[in-house]
Parts: structure tokens; C-alpha cells; sequence
């Protein structure tokens, strides 16, 4: 019994009236944890009762503190009849559960009712007396802080990153059990809201048990899952990355850590990372692939399909598996790992070395009843086997780890899709714990400056490269190979230096497929996925083709099934690499050269074609200079003396290779047009119109080229459902109706916002459902942050400039590590080149912290605001205080669909409702703001006959305190000595 | 392919003030959308016509379910569902409960009563304001008509307090309400000259001279049905008015009287010869609206008779309105040297206000 949980019922407001006689309403309140119920007296006849009652007192075990909500229910008393429930408040009570975050919940929550919607609101107060135990943290997981966010959050600092955690529980889905037949709708809503947020609580506790187990403190980039499969059952599943996290909480906190575990202990004062913010070094060429495997007892294996980031050119030559040595070292470190996956986006400095492409994998699976769910092994055992053959595809790509990784899952009757994705890495194992880093960590650590060119070298051995590809002497050092397109699925490193703005690309698909039961249904999904995956790949390189650019960050594909069709929708951003070679055009060729007609149909597309790339090249100001020579030998040292050691081998093939790729040697990439269907491609890659002028869009945390943010941001959630028509419906109809939705979406979007000009849309997240045969739903979450247009334009440097100016960010980075721990993170942490506040008059380029602190105020930041981002930072504002982590699950039925507006007004009630649940459960936390706010699920059902409608939502974030940066005079006094040193050195470099 | 579904939702909610405008003016959307294309907004942004029925459709749809919040504006100030800044709430607010004028003379004065309701298809007829914006402004006299209503204290005051409305627009409110509590008449065609404001002007004197509020002694001890102190008149004024009528009455008076104004106002006066050949009947006729005002019928019709028995005449003499201004203070301070008359004090709260209210009066 180690906890005590008390709670106050204080009052109630804007009550509904429930008598309808009087015009009034006597409520009183029932709050029950486990199965302890307490109830307040009834207040007689008002619609804002005062209740003021005592502490109701729960003694409980922390188990149960962690897994159970505190279910606040306001009812109308009722003498004669059976009394009316008004609605319900549920609360997590975990964030109370850890020393750093939320001390109380206090203050006044919606009281929602799932068949109503919000009806009033109640003021409690809550608070945990939690025992000291000492045995605590062998039963329960209390203590451990999670946190949705990708990257290390604001105000901490990775000791260690343990890695990739997972767990998974199954349930009964209540609205599929038999006794759903003779309870209220009500009832069964409130049933499986219940049962979610109790298998939430559970699976959080569970998951903390492992980082527990692991001896980190803490779960970042956590993401938790549901899988409705309808009769089957419901699955609840999570994954994340364990860490060991160290409160950055004030100035001294940056001295050489020293409260960390003994073994860090020795590392930490060396560890200081060389730079502002969140800096990393990834890099990749694609390696996706596509398995697809069935239930058990029926195996229906689809060939796995490998295909790569290169249009043309082809270096395959024979050669040896050289790179294994390579990663022998690093690899250690993670070989005892079962997944070395990490669920991160953006690292902490010099944690990735190389990025090797993307590796995903898919899996089509026959679901049956959950017979046993105690024993939730069947879905286990699928996710081991998605896991297992991410591993090996991303080892096909030298690579021992896997970042920016994800999982999925997409249902339709009894046929579910699997998948997992992320990005093929070498890691740094500094921050990977054990010792088995040792001997190569101490000299590496002076060597390994961070290169911002680093992690596009290629990982794997060119001579024995799992793909064709097109290998080059990277760009910007001239000393290791590159390839000439990078996909990735994490943020663009910080350090990377790209030339020009990114921009939002989409590759959309359709594809019809017979109506089926059962393993025909999983078969024919099955052949189909390599298709889909494969046209899916060829679009995003079209499009990236078309827009100038040379790599994608944060590549996300969803692929959707439904009864008669499957869906394929990718994401990603685009941008200009300056370590990349440039990328060449499109060719057209026509197949039937000798018809006059068709060859000029064919050159006037070909011009249209060219025309585009150019518009696209001024319009996001791609202008790479040509290099000369001398620059090459620029002051940047060797970057990677490690393994020029371990590759001397192939140190000397490089020298062959080079031949035949000469850098500046730059295929065009040829479409070749030979049916229909190819002209459909090409129609399809001129119909994207670009976003009008002063708008920019990426899907990324920030977009690329833009660095001077202001304060103001708008999220919001827009959902939009199409209904087929369902005669003769052909795959370019479909394709033609999907991306006229999407574009018709984004449209809309642009112009909703057009006041908000300039302003870029980060995060943009499309999500795909087909909720029955004929209608396609999108839901697309993204956030709108304005941005200085005065500084914003002066983007366009010259090469030269840029990477001298670079050098010298690095260089002063070394030396102002001190600075960067106590103030790094102030929020600018993926900001591109983050700096020190003085650099900012010296470099243009640079702006980091700086820009954040000169951005005007916010007017009026008024007490109540709560601000909302999938973001995990807050422009012009500094996080000063994580409070735990918001994880809610809501369902909405109405049975009078047509009164409460149609579908449309019933939605975006339903939505409204969410975000002021959220915004309410910040509040009371004692937060200011969401970061990394995500809604994972927008499950919704209609049947218009019926006048009636369901909706399921589930979103998630982090609460945190935010304070404006303007109002943080406090940092300063730590500037001086900083200043001195960054501008020193800046004069050093420069002259 | 057709739509099903098409929403937008903003953590801070989006408010259009243009579209908005276009709502409370109780267009369609398909006007709406109309309109919009006719201002051009397609060409400036680039967007289609799509895109713009889609947005204007989601305002609407916001603006709906806004729309019960602003029929008791403290409670968008509480409610937790829509984010709106502070100034967006009050724009929403001040928007939703102006009016028009054209429509507010139509009602003015009348009962807020269903009956009435039915008439707003003519009204909206006669006005080319549409039903729907007629419906929300009638509601909107009613809702504030009836919150009020039964309540103590300035009406002013309460107005602001349960609808968040400018200093300005509660005023407005004050009069509209103090009109139809009164159902002071002001349809009849020879007052369609006079604008909302001026009656508006005269609401605000009234309230101020003529209710019970106005005289100070606001009762600490409910007096049982005690009217409502800023709403209705002060019927012992309106009885204690009935004294004035010596003034006329008495002819001696009568002629003392005029010759003090007169002696007074020669060579000041442009129409000096007008106003001694008519003296008498002007100061009968305002005498004897006073005198009237006991009946309620008269009440309503207070404005008529002043414009009838004031208003015209001068005019139709061509007084200038600074000769008015001169002779109604020259006309009320006389009265002072008449040593037979013993009501200064009811004279002067009456005529106090009176002369306010005809000089606001008195223009083409």
C-alpha cells in the first residue's frame, strides 16, 4: 500500500438542465478508483453547484496508481427514478507519479459525455502521497518519465540511450461481447473507454518494468497504438526508446554530471556534445523492402523486394564485404541487443555517424479471436518477425542500427497489414551504454568532430552494395563516397547543410482489388503490396526529380486496405543536400519515335517537364554553386580517420571506382513512355501545384531553409471524406479522385491560413482510411508557424560562404560545449545551424538561439491559453518543464446525426470537444502547452439511414511548461564568457 | 466523387471576419460564396471555387455552434471548447448583437412579442434585410429585453454585464429595450425622418430624468412590484405632470409668460414674429403633452405629439435651429419668474428634458 491518491470535488458549472420541470438540476458527483467508490452530497436545483467536499482518500498500491484512471462521474439525483448520469472525467493520474512533473491536478475539466458530448464542467483537485518504499520499483514501474517526443527532450540531456522498448496487451474488444446486445450504447462506450485507458496503464507500467530492467529512467519517442480488429479483440501497443536522462534544470547543472550512475560516470565529462541543439549525422541511399507473409497455417511468401534511391548508373561491381570490420566496433555495442531500433528522430550531436536508407518491411496477416489474452503471443510473434527482417535488411545495408523507426498497423475485416519502417544507421556508441566501447571511444572523441557532411557518406561497401546505385565523392568533402539520392525517415540533422528551402512531397496510389474472403483476400493483398511499394518509390523520386532536390527526411508510407481497394500514401520532404550531387533531370521517351505527332506531343511534354524544374528550382531557391577546387582542401579535418583505418582494404577500390564516377557525371533519369498508364505518371507529377507564394509546407519538425520562426502557431486537424462513385472504377480514376483530395486538401488549407502568410506547415501528418467500400477518409494534422519574411529571404548563399562560415560554427561549438548544456536546448534544439547569441552579427547564416529570443512576444498570453504542437518545441519560447505525458482515448456516438449538423458538424464537435479535453487536462497539470501532440487514431463510422454515427479518437503528447523567451532575462549572465570565445574564434576562422 | 465530409479544426478557433459578416447578414452560403467570388478573393489568393465553398461552409458550421454561445456572451468567455483570444471573443460578441438600422425603426418601440415575429417577413421585405439577419436582430432585442427585464440598477450597466457589449452598443441596447417597454410610437409616417439615434439620444434623457432610477431615491426597501427603476417611467412624475396645465390654463399666466420669452428674445430672433404670433399654441402644446402623459396611450405617442405640436410648426416657419435652441431656454427659464406657478422643480425636470429631446428632434 504505497500510495495514497486525494481527490476534492471543488464545483460544477454550466450543468445541463436534467428537469426539465424546474430548469434545474440536482448533481452530485461519484469518484471511484479500482473499486472504491466516494460520493459528494447532492446539490439542490443549480446548474453551478458548489460541492466543496472533503478529501476523498484512496489507499491503493502504485500498481494500480499507474494502471487505473480516476473516473469522476456527475449524475443528476433523481428521487423516484434511477438517477441520470450527466457525464464523465476521466484522469490520469501518472504524471503525479514522478518527482519532476506535476504535483497536483487542479482545475476544471469538461465532463464528457459519449453520447452528449461536453455537458459543463467540474473543478477537482488531485493529489498522490506517494510512501517511500523501498521495493518500489520492483513492482511497479513509478518514476520512469515518458515522453512522446522524437528527440531528447528541452530540458534534459541523454546520458545514455538505451534503446528500443516494447510491449503489447490484448483485450476482448467489449463493443464486440455478447453483452453488447442488451446494454446502452452509452454503456459499451464507456465499457471500452474504460478498458483502454486501464490497458494504457498497464502497458506504460510494463514498459517502464523493461526501462527499469534496462537502468534507464526514462521512455522517449514513445508511441502507443491501438489495433481495433473487431471481433478478434483489441490490442494495445507501444514502442519507444529507453534512455537515461539527466534534468538540465539550472546553470550548475552542467557541470561534468556527476549523479549519474557510476558507469557514465567517467564518460559524461567527455561526452559533452560539440555543438547547439540537437545535432546529428545520418545518412542514406533507400533500401526498402516488402515481405508479406500470412497466418500460420497458410504462407504465401512474396519475394522481398529491394530497390534503392538511384535512378540510373549502376557501380555494382564485384567486391568484398569489407564494411563488416567496419562495423565491427560499433556493432558491439548493439549486437546484444535483440532490435537495435530507436523510435528518435533527431540525436543528440555525433550520435549517428552514417545513414544507409530506409528499411521497411510489411506483413499481411489473417487475424483470428485472441483466444487467451493473457498470452497476447500470436501478435508478438508477428511483430518479432516484422522486427527481425528490419534487422536484416538494414545489416543488407552496412548498417547495424535502425532510427526514426515506426510501426503500423491497417485493418479491414479480418485482413491486417503489419508494418515497420525506419532508418538503416551507424551509430556513435558513446551513448549506448556499456563498456564495450572502450578502446575506440577515447581516441575517437578527438577525432570525431562533427562533419555536416558526415552522415551522408555511405555506410555500406560500394564494391558490394545491396543495390545498384550511383556512388559520387560527396560534395562538400570530397574524401567519401555519397550516393545521389538520400530517403530517410528521421528530421534532417541540424548540421546538414542544404541548399534552399524543402518542400513537402506526396506520392499517392490506388489500386482496385477483387472483393475476397479470407486468404484469397490476404494473398491478393500480397501480391499486390511490391507493386504498390515499387510505383510508390518511383513517384516520390519523380517528384523529387521534379523539384530539384536530391534527398528525402522523414519519408512516411501508409498503406491503407480496404474492401476493394488498397492505398498507398507517402510523405516526405524534400530537400537540396550540398553534400549530394546534384540531381539530374527527367527525360521523356516516347516508345513510337517515327510517328511526328506523338514525337512532338512527346518534346512539348518533355519542355513542360524542364519548365517545371526550373519554376521549382527559383521557387525554392535551390542555386548550388558550382565548386572549385580550392575550397575542397577547407579547414574541415579528416572526418572519418577510423575507418580510412579499418577500410585500407578499400581504401584502393575507391581509387578504381573513381573512373567511372566522376562527380561531376549526372545521369538524367529517363521515363519512358510506352502506355497509357505512363502518361498518366507524367500528367500526374504536373498536376501538383505548388503551395501559393509566402507558403511553404514539410512534414518534417522544421522546414529546411527557414530558420527565423515567430511566435505565432495554429494547429489544427482537418478531415475530409469522399464518396466514389462506384461505377466502373478504374485504378487512373481512383488515382485521378485520390489526388485531386489530397491537393483539393492542402488547397484548402493554404487559403484557411493565408493570413497567417509568410508561414511554413511543419508536421504535416496525412493519414488514409477507407472506412467502407466507397468512401476515402484523410485526416491531416499539421502546425502553422509565421516566420520573419525580412530575414527569411536572404537564404541564398554562396557555397563558399556557407561552408567557411559552417566551419567556423563547428569549430566554436567545440569550444563552447559548456554553454550548449546549460542553454542548448533552450528550444532552438532542430534548428538548422544553432548558435551562440553573438555569432548572430557576425554570420548571417546563423541564428539559432537568437532568433527565438529577438521574436516579438506573444500579445497576449493570457492564463488558460494552451497552446497545441506536434512539434517538440514551441517557437520563441523555452520548455522549462516536462509534466507527463497526455494519452486520450475518446468515443462520440449520436443517434440524431442529422440534428447535430450531419456528419461534418458532428465531427468537428467531436474534435473541438478533443482538444479542449486535452487543453483542460494540461491546464489542471499546470502546463501552458502540448509538444509533440499526435492523433494517432480518427476511427469514424456513419450510417446516414440510421441518423447515427460513431467516432473513436486517440491522441497523445507531452504537457509541458513553456516560458517566452523574452521573458527570460535569467539566461544571459551565462552568455559572456561564451560570447568571447564564439567570436574569437569566428575572427580566427574567417580571416 | 462527391464529399462527404470536409472539416477544419484549430486549436485557436479561426474566425473569418469577413465571412462572418456575411452570417450575420443571414446570407446562404451559396450567396455567401457568390459574394465572396464577386470581391475578388479568388484572384488575390488563387484559390477555386471549391476551396472557397469548403471554407465558407466551415465557418458557417463554427459560427453555428458559436451561435448559442453568444446568446449569453459570458459564457463564450467561459466555455472551454473554442479558443478564441480575448479580442477576437469581444469583436464576436459586438458583431453578433449590432444591428441595423433600418431594421431597428422598424421594431422600435413596438412589442417584442410573437406576433410581432410575424411581421418580420415584411419587414424583411421593406428593407432588403434578410429574414434570417431580421430573426437574429429581433432575438437579439428580445434576449436582451428579456435578461433585463426584471432586473434592478441601470440599465446600462446590467445590459453590459450580461452581454459583454461596448459601451456604445449597450446604450443602444438601453434605448431599444426602454423603447419597447414603453412602446413609445415611432413608425407613423411623419417620424420617418428621425434616425435610431435620435431616438436613442431621447431614451438616454429619459432614462436619465424621467424613470425611477433617474430620481435618486432608489428604494433600499423593495417596495413589493416594484417597477424596474430604469425601464419605466415615474408614474407620480407622470401625475404631478398634470400641474403644469395652469401654465396654459391660467391665461394671465399664459400671457406673463409670453411676454417674458418675448421681451426676452427680441432682436435674438430671426423669426421673432413667428414665434409671438404662435407662442401661445407651442406652449400649449408641450403644456398639454405633459398633461397627457398620465394615459398610457398618450405615452406611446409622446414623439408623435412632440412632432406634431412642435417639430411642424417651427418648421414650417423656417426656424433655424439656433432660434429653437434660444427660444426653448429662453421659454423654460421664464417660467421662473412666474411667481403664481409653484411647480419649478416638476417644470424643470420635465422641461429639462423635453428641450433636449426637440432639439435632437428638430431637423429635415
Amino acid at each position: 500500500m504505497p500510495g495514497k491518491l486525494k481527490v476534492k470535488i471543488v464545483a460544477g458549472r454550466h450543468l445541463p438542465v436534467m428537469d426539465r420541470a424546474s430548469d434545474l438540476t440536482d448533481a452530485f458527483v461519484e469518484v471511484k478508483f479500482g473499486n472504491t467508490t466516494f460520493k459528494t452530497d447532492v446539490y439542490l436545483k443549480s446548474l453551478n453547484p458548489q460541492w466543496n467536499s472533503e478529501w476523498f482518500k484512496f489507499e491503493v498500491d502504485d500498481e494500480d496508481l499507474q494502471d487505473e484512471p480516476l473516473q469522476i462521474t456527475v449524475l443528476d439525483h433523481d428521487t423516484y427514478s434511477a438517477n441520470d448520469a450527466i457525464g464523465k472525467v476521466y484522469i490520469d493520474i501518472d504524471p503525479l507519479l514522478y518527482s519532476e512533473a506535476a504535483t497536483v491536478i487542479s482545475g476544471w475539466f469538461p465532463i464528457y459525455d459519449t453520447i452528449h458530448g461536453i455537458r459543463g464542467e467540474i473543478n477537482v483537485v488531485v493529489k498522490v502521497d506517494l510512501f517511500n518504499d523501498l521495493n518500489r520499483f520492483r513492482q511497479s514501474s513509478c518514476g520512469v518519465k515518458f515522453f512522446c517526443t522524437t528527440s531528447i527532450p528541452k530540458c534534459y540531456r541523454a546520458v545514455i540511450i538505451h534503446g528500443f522498448v516494447e510491449e503489447l496487451v490484448v483485450n476482448e474488444d467489449p463493443e464486440y461481447q455478447w453483452i453488447d446486445r442488451i446494454r446502452t450504447p452509452r454503456a459499451s462506450n464507456e465499457a471500452r473507454q474504460r478498458l483502454i485507458s486501464l490497458m494504457s496503464g498497464e502497458l506504460q507500467r510494463k514498459i517502464g518494468l523493461k526501462v527499469l530492467e534496462m537502468r534507464g529512467n526514462a521512455v522517449v519517442g514513445y508511441l502507443q497504438c491501438f489495433d481495433l480488429e473487431g471481433e478478434s479483440g483489441l490490442v494495445v501497443r507501444a514502442i519507444g526508446t529507453a534512455c537515461t536522462l539527466d534534468k538540465l534544470s539550472s546553470p550548475a547543472a552542467f557541470l561534468p554530471a556527476c549523479n549519474s550512475p557510476s558507469k557514465e560516470m567517467k564518460e559524461s565529462p567527455l561526452v559533452h556534445p560539440p555543438s547547439h541543439g540537437c545535432r546529428s549525422t545520418h545518412n542514406s541511399p533507400i533500401h526498402t523492402a516488402t515481405g508479406s507473409r500470412l497466418t500460420q497455417n497458410f504462407s504465401v511468401s512474396v519475394p522481398t523486394l529491394i530497390y534503392t534511391g538511384m535512378g540510373s548508373g549502376s557501380a555494382g561491381k564485384e567486391g568484398g564485404p569489407f564494411k563488416a570490420l567496419l562495423r565491427q566496433q560499433t556493432q558491439s555495442a548493439l549486437e546484444q541487443r535483440e532490435f537495435p531500433f530507436f523510435t528518435l528522430t533527431a540525436f543528440p550531436p555525433g550520435f549517428l555517424v552514417h545513414v544507409g536508407g530506409v528499411v521497411s518491411a510489411r506483413s499481411v496477416k489473417l487475424l483470428d479471436r485472441i483466444h487467451n489474452p493473457d498470452e497476447p503471443e500470436t501478435r508478438d510473434a508477428w511483430w518479432a518477425e516484422i522486427r527481425q527482417e528490419i534487422k536484416s535488411h538494414a545489416k543488407a545495408l552496412g548498417c547495424h542500427a535502425v532510427v526514426g523507426y515506426s510501426e503500423s498497423t491497417s485493418i479491414c475485416e479480418e485482413v491486417c497489414i503489419l508494418s515497420a519502417s525506419g532508418t538503416a544507421a551507424v551509430l556513435n556508441p558513446r551513448f549506448l551504454q556499456d563498456g564495450t566501447v572502450e578502446g575506440c571511444l577515447e581516441q575517437r572523441l578527438e577525432e570525431n568532430l562533427p562533419t555536416r557532411c558526415g552522415f551522408c557518406h555511405i555506410p555500406y561497401d560500394e564494391l558490394n552494395m545491396p543495390f545498384p546505385a550511383h556512388l559520387t565523392y560527396c560534395y562538400n568533402c570530397r574524401k567519401q563516397k555519397v550516393p545521389d539520392v538520400l530517403f530517410t525517415t528521421i528530421d534532417l540533422p541540424t548540421d546538414a547543410t542544404v541548399i534552399g528551402k524543402g518542400c513537402l512531397i506526396q506520392a499517392r496510389l490506388c489500386r482496385l482489388k477483387k472483393k475476397a474472403q479470407a486468404e484469397a483476400n490476404a494473398t491478393a493483398i500480397s501480391n499486390l503490396l511490391p507493386f504498390m511499394e515499387y510505383e510508390v518509390h518511383t513517384q516520390l523520386m519523380n517528384k523529387l526529380k521534379l523539384k530539384g532536390m536530391n534527398a528525402l527526411f522523414g519519408l512516411r508510407i501508409q498503406i491503407t486496405v480496404g474492401e476493394n481497394m488498397l492505398m498507398g500514401l507517402a510523405s516526405a520532404t524534400g530537400v537540396y543536400l550540398a553534400a549530394l550531387p546534384t540531381p539530374g533531370g527527367i527525360q521523356i521517351a516516347g516508345k513510337t519515335p517515327n510517328d511526328g505527332s506523338y514525337e512532338q506531343h512527346i518534346s512539348h511534354m518533355q519542355k513542360k517537364i524542364n519548365d517545371t524544374i526550373a519554376k521549382n528550382k527559383e521557387l525554392y531557391e535551390i542555386s548550388p554553386p558550382e565548386i572549385s577546387e580550392e575550397i575542397i582542401g577547407s579547414p574541415i579535418p579528416e572526418p572519418r580517420q577510423r575507418s580510412r583505418l579499418l577500410r585500407s582494404q578499400s581504401e584502393s577500390s575507391d581509387e578504381v571506382t573513381e573512373l567511372d564516377l566522376s562527380h561531376g557525371k549526372k545521369d538524367a533519369f529517363v521515363l519512358e513512355i510506352d502506355d497509357t498508364d505512363a502518361m498518366e505518371d507524367v500528367h500526374s507529377l504536373l498536376t501538383d501545384v505548388p503551395p501559393p507564394s509566402g507558403f511553404y509546407s514539410c512534414n518534417t519538425e522544421i522546414m529546411p531553409g527557414i530558420n527565423n520562426w515567430t511566435s505565432e502557431i495554429q494547429m489544427f486537424t482537418s478531415v475530409r471524406v469522399i464518396r466514389l462513385s462506384s461505377l466502373n472504377l478504374t485504378n487512373q480514376a481512383l488515382n485521378k479522385n485520390f489526388n485531386d483530395l489530397c491537393e483539393n486538401l492542402l488547397k484548402s488549407l493554404y487559403f484557411k491560413l493565408r493570413s497567417m502568410i509568410p508561414c511554413c506547415l511543419c508536421h504535416v501528418n496525412f493519414t488514409v482510411s477507407l472506412p467502407e467500400d466507397e468512401l476515402i477518409q484523410v485526416t491531416v494534422t499539421a502546425v502553422a508557424i509565421t516566420f520573419d519574411k525580412n530575414q527569411a529571404l536572404q537564404t541564398t548563399k554562396t557555397h563558399v560562404e556557407k561552408s567557411l562560415q559552417r566551419a567556423s560554427t563547428d569549430n566554436e561549438e567545440l569550444l563552447q560545449f559548456p554553454l550548449e548544456l546549460c542553454s542548448d536546448s533552450l528550444s532552438s534544439h532542430p534548428l538548422p545551424p544553432a548558435k551562440a547569441v553573438t555569432v548572430e552579427k557576425a554570420s548571417p547564416v546563423g541564428d539559432g538561439n537568437f532568433r527565438n529570443r529577438s521574436a516579438p512576444p506573444c500579445a497576449n498570453s493570457t492564463v488558460g491559453v494552451v497552446k497545441m504542437t506536434p512539434l517538440s518545441f514551441i517557437p520563441g519560447a523555452k520548455i522549462t518543464k516536462y509534466l507527463g505525458i497526455i494519452n486520450m482515448f475518446f468515443i462520440r456516438e449520436t443517434t440524431s446525426l442529422r440534428e447535430e449538423g450531419g456528419v461534418s458538424g458532428f465531427l468537428h464537435a467531436f474534435i473541438a470537444e478533443v482538444f479542449a479535453m486535452v487543453r483542460a487536462h494540461v491546464a489542471a497539470l499546470g502546463g501552458n502547452a502540448v509538444v509533440s501532440y499526435i492523433m494517432k487514431q480518427c476511427v469514424f463510422m456513419e450510417n446516414p439511414n440510421k441518423n447515427q454515427a460513431q467516432c473513436l479518437i486517440n491522441v497523445s503528447g507531452d504537457a509541458v511548461v513553456f516560458v517566452r523567451e523574452s521573458d527570460l532575462e535569467v539566461v544571459s549572465t551565462q552568455q559572456p564568457t561564451a560570447n568571447c570565445q564564439s567570436s574569437c574564434t569566428e575572427g580566427e576562422v574567417t580571416t | 466523387m462527391t464529399s462527404e465530409l470536409d472539416i477544419f479544426v484549430g486549436n485557436t478557433t479561426l474566425i473569418d471576419e469577413d465571412v462572418y459578416r456575411l452570417w450575420l447578414d443571414g446570407y446562404s452560403v451559396t450567396d455567401a460564396v457568390a459574394l465572396r467570388v464577386r470581391s475578388g478573393i479568388l484572384e488575390q489568393t488563387g484559390a477555386t471555387a471549391a476551396v472557397l465553398q469548403s471554407d465558407t461552409m466551415d465557418h458557417y458550421r463554427t459560427f453555428h455552434m458559436l451561435e448559442r454561445l453568444l446568446h449569453a456572451p459570458p459564457k463564450l468567455l467561459h466555455q472551454l471548447i473554442f479558443q478564441i483570444p480575448p479580442s477576437r471573443q469581444a469583436l464576436l460578441i459586438e458583431r453578433y448583437y449590432a444591428f441595423d438600422e433600418a431594421f431597428v425603426r422598424e421594431v422600435l418601440g413596438k412589442k417584442l412579442s410573437k406576433g410581432t415575429k410575424k411581421d418580420l417577413d415584411d419587414i424583411s421585405t421593406k428593407t432588403g434585410i434578410t429574414l434570417k439577419s431580421c430573426r437574429r436582430q429581433f432575438d437579439n432585442f428580445k434576449r436582451v429585453f428579456k435578461v433585463v427585464e426584471e432586473m434592478r440598477g441601470s440599465l446600462v450597466d446590467n445590459i453590459q454585464q450580461h452581454f459583454l457589449l461596448s459601451d456604445r452598443l449597450a446604450r443602444d441596447y438601453a434605448a431599444i429595450v426602454f423603447f419597447a417597454n414603453n412602446r413609445f410610437e415611432t413608425g407613423k409616417k411623419k417620424l420617418q425622418y428621425l434616425s435610431f439615434g435620435d431616438f436613442a439620444f431621447c431614451a438616454e434623457l429619459m432614462i436619465q430624468n424621467w424613470t425611477l432610477g433617474a430620481v435618486g431615491e432608489a428604494p433600499t426597501v423593495p417596495d413589493s412590484q416594484m417597477d424596474d427603476m430604469d425601464m419605466d417611467l415615474d408614474k407620480e412624475f407622470l401625475q404631478d405632470l398634470k400641474e403644469l396645465k395652469v401654465l396654459v390654463a391660467d391665461k394671465d399666466l399664459l400671457d406673463l409668460h409670453k411676454s417674458l420669452v418675448c421681451t426676452a428674445l427680441r432682436g435674438k430672433l430671426g423669426v421673432f414674429s413667428e414665434m409671438e404670433a404662435n407662442f401661445k399654441n407651442l406652449s400649449r402644446g408641450l403644456v398639454n403633452v405633459a398633461a397627457k402623459l398620465t394615459h398610457n396611450k398618450d405615452v406611446r405617442d409622446l414623439f408623435v405629439d412632440l412632432v406634431e405640436k412642435f417639430v411642424e410648426p417651427c418648421r414650417s416657419d423656417h426656424w433655424p435651429l439656433s432660434d429653437v435652441r434660444f427660444f426653448l431656454n429662453q421659454y423654460s427659464a421664464s417660467v421662473h419668474s412666474l411667481d403664481g406657478f409653484r411647480h419649478q422643480t416638476l417644470w424643470d425636470r420635465y422641461m429639462g428634458t423635453l428641450r433636449g429631446c426637440l432639439l435632437r428632434l428638430y431637423h429635415d
